[in-house]
């Protein structure tokens, strides 16, 4: 089956992209090949130690990176910390992410538009996190986003998809990726966004957190690809209140 | 000059690239801005510090 998940050009057969924090260095390698991951979010920090591993060195091969402007409080930040990912030299991939409010860590989607206008313009391929508001997916759209990230719930919160019926209003409008980043806590969770129609699932926390990371990274790759599987076959219709047999209703064993 | 927010001895004369690899940073791992400007790679050996210069060298870290 082709059916390729096209961000900015680049396909991708995996539907699971994974953030690397929260896991120890050796745990990312191990969870990224579980997960068949073929991207993978980076955050960029001040460089203190020199002689410090660096998580570029627990990468596999081929995987590609997509560095977030965590840390910023307003477009200028998320820009200058865009700028700086890219003289890392992996890439053009970014994902704006804004936040001032340290209590639910929620995205200024205001500011991110005005961060995609400018970045968008200078060749990046710019995946907008965001609180799921279509007013504001148009504009990031229009900005020249290259895919809507919107959240599920609060960053690193486990609560499952808080935010389902609006996320369904970005699916049946938008006409870009729609992946769903943030609050996805459980497999089952991130298999019922895919049935929804969303192109992509990020997780990290969910992840990170498991007693085995290992394991649930396999179970999130399986869950994705159910539910993607699931949208494309067409789920069946739902009876209000009353059932319909399965089984032919002639030939009973009875006069 | 001031590195990452911290005060910093320089020796006189030195290059970003020669402060740098005294400072046990790797290039391919690492972009450096200078007083508020990226400053390239192919600029490392060129570019001869100052007492007054404010340098930031950043890395990719874990981070979602």
């Amino acid at each position: 089956m082709n059916d390729k998940l096209v961000i900015g050009g680049h396909e991708f057969n995996s539907r699971f992209i994974l953030g690397s924090g929260k896991f120890s260095l050796d745990m990312t390698k191990k969870v990224i090949e579980n997960g068949g991951v073929e991207m993978a979010t980076l955050a960029v920090r001040r460089a203190n130690e020199g002689g410090a591993e660096n998580i570029l060195d627990y990468m596999p091969e081929g995987i590609v990176l997509l560095p977030n402007t965590s840390g910023a409080r307003n477009a200028d930040e998320a820009v200058r910390i865009a700028r700086l990912a890219r003289e890392l030299g992996c890439g053009d991939f970014v994902k704006v992410e804004v936040v001032h409010d340290s209590k639910y860590l929620l995205p200024d989607n205001h500011e991110t538009v005005k961060a995609t206008e400018i970045l968008a313009k200078e060749g990046f391929i710019v995946m907008d996190y965001m609180y799921p508001d279509l007013n504001a997916a148009r504009a990031m759209a229009d900005a020249g986003a290259a895919a809507i990230m919107p959240l599920a719930a609060p960053i690193g919160s486990n609560m499952g998809l808080a935010t389902r019926d609006f996320i369904k209003i970005l699916v049946d409008e938008i006409d870009l990726p729609i992946i769903v980043d943030a609050g996805i806590g459980r497999p089952s969770q991130a298999c019922e966004a895919m049935e929804l129609g969303v192109d992509a699932i990020m997780a990290n926390t969910a992840v990170a957190t498991a007693a085995d990371p290992g394991l649930m990274a396999k179970a999130f790759r399986l869950a994705i690809e159910a539910g993607r599987m699931a949208y494309l076959s067409g789920p069946g219709r739902i009876l209000s209140g009353v059932g319909e047999a399965s089984s032919p209703l002639t030939g009973f064993l009875r006069d | 000059m001031i590195l990452n927010g911290k005060k910093t001895e320089i020796k006189a004369g030195m290059t970003v690239m020669e402060f740098l690899t005294e400072q046990g940073y790797k290039a391919g791992r690492i972009a450096v801005e200078l007083n508020g400007e990226i400053l390239p790679k192919s600029s490392y050996e060129k570019v001869v510090l100052t007492e007054a210069d404010v340098m930031e060298v950043v890395t990719f870290m874990g981070g979602g």
